[in-house]
C-alpha cells in the first residue's frame, strides 16, 4: 500500500517525524479550545459580577497553597441529584475571574460551589481547627495553624495588578488601598472599613471572621469561603436548564 | 564518571555549573526570602558543587579515545539509580497519603505534613519523578540500540539529568512549603516551568542529534513514541503553563486563562500527559525491551504505524471527558466522548501488537518473571484504556466522575502499566549496562512480581468497589423521592476500602523495596562480569 510506502520514507527523517508529530497533534486543540475564546455563548452574560475583595482573594490563595482542591470541587454539575444536595448546577461566569479555576476532580469530601452562607464563620473556625470536633467521622485534615499564622497582606496590590492585567476588573483604586482594604474588611470598626465597602460594594461581608485580635490567615480563610457561590446570583435566578 | 568526559566536556561542563549557580544566587539575592529563595539556595549549592566536582578533574588527562567505539550508558545507569530512589520516596509518600485517608490525623499539626500539600509530591514522585527518570534513561539506552551510535556528545545527557531533577527537588519542595498553581500534574510555579522547557529543548536536540548520526536508515517505532513524548509533553507544558507572574521576586503566579477555559486547558494538558508521558513513552519502552526480552520481532509493523498516529492524533480531543455535565459547552463534552471512544482502536491494537509479539514465546513468559512484568504491563495497558473509554461515556461518567473510582483507574494505569512495563525494562538493562551476566536473583524478581501483582490487584478492586459505591450512594432517592445518603455516610462507608487501599501499597511498596536491593546486589557485583559490548556488534532490534 502506498501509504504505508511514503511512511517507509518519513521514518528516514526525524524531522519529518517531528513535524508530522505536531501537526497531528496540534488539531484537537485548536478545535477544542480555539472555539471557547470567541464564542459568546460560551461564558454568560451577568452583569451583577462582582471581584473578590484582597481579603477573599488572600484566602483563596491559601485554599490553593493548602490543597484543598485536592478533596473538593467547585463545580455542581447538570444532574438532578447534585442540584438538590448542592444547589443550582454552576455556570461558566461563575468563574470567569478565578485564575486558575478551582473546579476540582475528586470529591473526598463535598463540592462547596455554593457553601457562602450555609455555616457560621465560627462554625468554619471550629471545622478547620479540626474537622472532628464538629463532624466526628470526618477524615479532613486539621489546619489548626492558620488561625496562628498572620496575614500577609503587604503584596496584595500586585496581586491584583497581575489579575487586571489578566482581564479582571479591578480599579486603581482598589490596586492601591488593597492592603488596607484587606485588614479592614476583617476589623469593621476600623477608619478604613468604610473604603471597602465604597469599593466593593456595601453587600460585601465585613466582620470579623474568627475570634482573634490580629487578622490571621484563618480570616481570610474564612472570608473566602463565606462568597462561594455568591460571586453573582445569576445562577439563582436564571431560567435553569434541564438536568439529567 | 567525570573522567570520562573529555577537557572540553569537561570545561563546559564547568561553565554550566557556574551559570547554575549564578542562577541560583540571582533566584536568592531578587526573592530575598521564602520558597524561591531556598529553591535559589538549592541552585547555588548544586552548582556550587558540580562546579568543585568537575574542577577537581579538570587537569586530568583525557579518556581514552576507545570509549567512543562502545555506548555511552553512564546516564543510563544513573538515571536508573534516580528513578528506583524516587520511586521509593513517591510511592513512601502514596502510602502516608493512604494512611491519611484512614487516619486523619497523622499530620500532627504540621503544614508541610498535611494531605493536600504532599498529595502533589506523590503525583509528581510517581508520575514525573520515577516515571520521567525512566523514561530518560531508557531513551537513551534505546535511542543509542536502535540507532548503533552513541550518544551525540557526553554533556548534554548530564544537562537533562541533572537538569530535570532540579526541576523535580524544586517541584515537591515547593508544595511541602506551599508553592503550588494548584493545576493538576502541572502544579509547579513558573520559574520551575521556564527551567523545565530549556531542560526540555536540550533533551530534544540530544535526541535528533543521537538519531543524526544513527547507522541505520529507518527510526525504530519505538524512537517515534519517545520522539512524541518529548516533542508533544513540550508544547503542552508550554501552554498549559502560561502565566503571569506577581513579581520576578516571588514564587506566586497567575495563570493566565481562567474559568471555563482553564479547565479546558488543564485537561487537554492533564490528559496528555496522561497520553504522552505516561502512554507514549512508555510504549517507546514496551517496543524495544519486549521484542529483545522474548527474542521475537514485533508482531506487526504496519500495526504499529496505525496505533502510532491515531494515538498521536485522538489522544488530544479527548481532555473533555474530564468535563462532562460541567459549564463547558456540551459540543466540546461530546466531541471529547466521541474520540475517547474511537481511541480505543489504536490503544488496544498497540496492546494487541505487544502481547501478539509473545505469541511463540509463552513458555518463557512462564518462567521469566522480567518478561512477565511486561506481558502484565500490556495487558494492563490494554485493560485501562478499555476502562477509560468506558468512562469517558457520559452516563458513566456521571456515576465515576468525583469518586474513587477515577483513583482506582489511575492506578490501573499507573501501577499496572507504567510500573510494571518499568520494571521489565530495568530488569532487562540492569545486568547489561553494568557488565553482569544476571541479575543478582532471578527469585527475587519473582517475589517482586508477584508482591507487585497482588498490591496492584488489591489497590484496584478496593477502589473501583469504593468509587462504585460512593457514586450509587451520592444518587440514591428514598421512597419519599429525597436523597437517601448524606455525605458522611458516604465518607463513613468508605473506610473498609480505604485499609484495604493502604495494604495494596504496603505491598506494592514491599515489591519495589525488595527491586532496589536486587537491583543494588547486581550493580555491586556480587555475581560475575559479562564483557561489555562493543558498537558494532550490537543488532539493530
Ligand atoms: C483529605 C481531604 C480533604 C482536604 C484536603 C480538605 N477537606 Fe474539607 N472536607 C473533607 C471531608 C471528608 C469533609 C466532610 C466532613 C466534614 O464536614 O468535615 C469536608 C468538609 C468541608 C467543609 C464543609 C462542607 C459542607 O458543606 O458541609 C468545608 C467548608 C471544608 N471541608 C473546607 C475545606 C478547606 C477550606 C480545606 C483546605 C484548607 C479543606 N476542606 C481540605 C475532606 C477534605
Ligand atoms: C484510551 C485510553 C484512556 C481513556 C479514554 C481514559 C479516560 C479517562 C477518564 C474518562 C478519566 C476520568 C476523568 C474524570 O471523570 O475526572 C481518566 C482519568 C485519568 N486517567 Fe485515564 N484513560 C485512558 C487511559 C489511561 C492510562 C493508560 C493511564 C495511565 C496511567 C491513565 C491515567 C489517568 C489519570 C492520571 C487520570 C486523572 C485522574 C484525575 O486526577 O482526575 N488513563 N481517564
Amino acid at each position: 500500500m502506498s501509504l504505508f510506502k511514503a511512511h517507509y520514507n518519513l521514518e528516514k527523517k526525524s524531522i519529518w517525524l517531528v513535524i508530522g508529530i505536531i501537526a497531528a497533534a496540534s488539531v484537537g486543540g485548536l478545535v477544542e479550545i480555539a472555539p471557547l475564546f470567541t464564542i459568546d455563548q460560551t461564558v454568560e452574560t451577568t452583569p451583577d459580577m462582582r471581584v473578590y475583595t484582597p481579603l477573599e482573594l488572600a484566602g483563596r490563595n491559601i485554599y490553593i497553597r493548602e490543597g484543598c482542591y485536592a478533596c473538593h470541587s467547585q463545580m455542581i454539575r447538570t444532574l438532578r441529584d447534585e442540584v438538590e444536595r448542592y444547589g443550582p448546577y454552576s455556570l461558566a461566569a461563575e468563574s470567569q475571574y478565578d485564575h486558575p479555576m478551582l473546579w476540582g476532580s475528586k470529591r473526598t469530601g463535598p463540592d462547596i460551589a455554593r457553601l457562602g452562607g450555609k455555616y457560621s464563620d465560627e462554625w468554619h473556625a471550629a471545622h478547620l481547627n479540626n474537622p472532628r470536633d464538629v463532624v466526628p467521622s470526618s477524615i479532613m485534615p486539621a489546619y489548626s495553624w492558620l488561625a496562628e499564622t498572620g496575614l500577609d497582606v503587604s503584596d496584595l496590590g500586585a496581586h491584583l495588578a497581575a489579575l487586571r492585567a489578566l482581564g479582571v476588573p479591578y480599579t486603581d483604586a482598589m490596586i492601591e488601598n488593597a492592603s488596607t482594604d484587606a485588614l479592614a474588611q476583617a476589623t469593621p470598626d476600623s477608619d478604613a472599613a468604610s473604603g471597602v465597602a465604597e469599593r466593593y460594594g456595601e453587600t460585601t461581608n465585613m466582620r470579623r471572621f474568627s475570634s482573634r485580635k490580629t487578622v490571621t490567615e484563618l480570616d481570610a480563610l474564612i472570608s473566602y469561603l463565606q462568597i462561594l457561590g455568591q460571586m453573582t446570583q445569576t445562577a439563582y435566578t436564571a431560567e435553569p436548564k434541564e438536568v439529567e | 564518571m567525570i573522567a570520562q568526559l573529555s577537557r572540553t566536556e569537561r570545561q563546559w561542563a564547568a561553565v554550566l555549573a557556574i551559570l547554575l549557580a549564578l542562577l541560583g544566587l540571582t533566584m536568592a539575592i531578587a526573592a530575598r526570602q521564602g520558597p524561591m529563595a531556598v529553591h535559589g539556595f538549592m541552585a547555588l549549592a548544586l552548582g556550587v558543587g558540580l562546579f568543585i566536582a568537575v574542577g577537581s578533574v579538570l587537569e586530568k588527562p583525557q579518556p581514552a579515545t576507545s570509549r567512543l567505539a562502545q555506548y555511552y550508558d553512564d546516564p543510563t545507569k544513573v538515571g536508573i539509580a534516580l528513578a528506583m530512589a524516587w520511586g521509593l520516596f513517591a510511592m513512601g509518600i502514596g502510602l502516608w497519603v493512604a494512611a491519611l485517608m484512614v487516619w486523619p490525623d497523622a499530620t500532627f499539626g504540621h503544614a508541610w505534613m498535611s494531605y493536600g500539600r504532599i498529595r502533589p509530591v506523590h503525583t509528581t514522585g510517581v508520575i514525573f519523578a520515577f516515571g520521567g527518570n525512566a523514561l530518560i534513561a531508557t531513551s537513551f539506552h534505546v535511542m543509542q540500540r536502535t540507532s548503533r551510535t552513541r550518544l551525540a556528545d557526553q554533556l548534554s545527557p548530564w544537562f537533562v539529568l541533572v537538569g530535570y531533577n532540579l526541576f523535580l527537588v524544586w517541584s515537591v519542595t515547593g508544595y511541602m512549603m506551599g508553592v503550588t498553581q494548584s493545576k493538576e500534574y502541572a502544579e509547579p510555579e513558573w520559574y520551575a516551568d521556564i527551567w523545565l522547557v530549556v531542560v526540555w529543548v536540550a533533551y530534544l536536540v540530544l535526541y535528533l542529534r543521537t538519531l543524526a548520526r544513527r547507522a541505520e536508515p529507518h527510526i525504530y517505532v519505538a524512537n517515534w513514541y519517545y520522539l512524541a513524548f518529548i516533542v508533544v509533553v513540550a508544547v503542552l507544558h508550554i501552554v498549559n503553563g502560561f502565566a503571569l507572574p506577581v513579581s520576578f521576586a516571588g514564587a506566586k503566579s497567575y495563570t493566565v486563562f481562567s474559568g471555563v477555559q482553564d479547565a479546558m486547558v488543564q485537561w487537554w494538558y492533564g490528559h496528555n500527559a496522561v497520553a504522552f508521558f505516561m502512554t507514549s513513552g512508555f510504549l517507546g519502552m514496551l517496543y524495544y525491551y519486549l521484542p529483545v526480552r522474548s527474542q521475537r520481532p514485533i508482531y506487526s509493523y504496519r500495526l504499529s504505524i496505525l496505533s502510532f498516529w491515531g494515538i498521536t492524533f485522538f489522544y488530544l480531543w479527548v481532555g473533555s471527558h474530564h468535563l462532562h455535565y460541567t459549564a463547558l459547552p456540551h459540543w466540546v463534552q461530546t466531541l471529547g466522548m466521541t474520540f475517547s471512544i474511537m481511541l480505543l482502536v489504536p490503544s488496544w491494537a498497540s496492546a494487541g501488537n505487544a502481547i501478539a509479539t509473545l505469541n511463540g514465546a509463552w513458555g518463557r513468559v512462564r518462567d521469566d518473571a522480567t518478561l512477565r512484568f511486561m506481558f502484565v504491563a500490556a495487558v494492563f495497558y490494554g485493560l485501562s484504556t478499555f476502562e477509560g473509554s468506558f468512562m469517558a461515556i457520559r452516563p458513566v461518567n456521571a456515576l465515576s466522575h468525583y469518586t474513587d473510582w477515577t483513583v482506582g483507574h489511575v492506578h490501573s494505569g499507573a501501577l499496572g502499566w507504567l510500573a510494571m512495563v518499568t520494571f521489565g525494562a530495568f530488569y532487562s538493562t540492569v545486568p547489561l549496562i553494568w557488565g553482569r551476566k544476571a541479575m543478582y536473583s532471578a527469585q527475587l524478581i519473582e517475589w517482586h512480581f508477584w508482591l507487585a501483582l497482588a498490591g496492584l490487584l488489591t489497590y484496584v478492586f478496593s477502589l473501583w468497589n469504593a468509587g462504585i459505591t460512593q457514586g450509587l450512594m451520592w444518587r440514591t432517592y428514598n421512597a419519599a423521592g429525597t436523597l437517601n445518603y448524606s455525605f458522611i455516610e458516604s465518607i463513613d462507608a468508605m473506610r473498609p476500602y480505604y485499609i484495604a487501599r493502604f495494604l495494596g501499597g504496603v505491598l506494592f511498596l514491599a515489591g519495589i523495596c525488595v527491586g532496589a536491593v536486587n537491583i543494588w546486589l547486581t550493580v555491586r557485583g556480587v555475581r560475575g562480569q559479562a564483557p561489555d559490548r562493543p558498537l558494532a556488534l550490537q543488532g539493530a532490534e
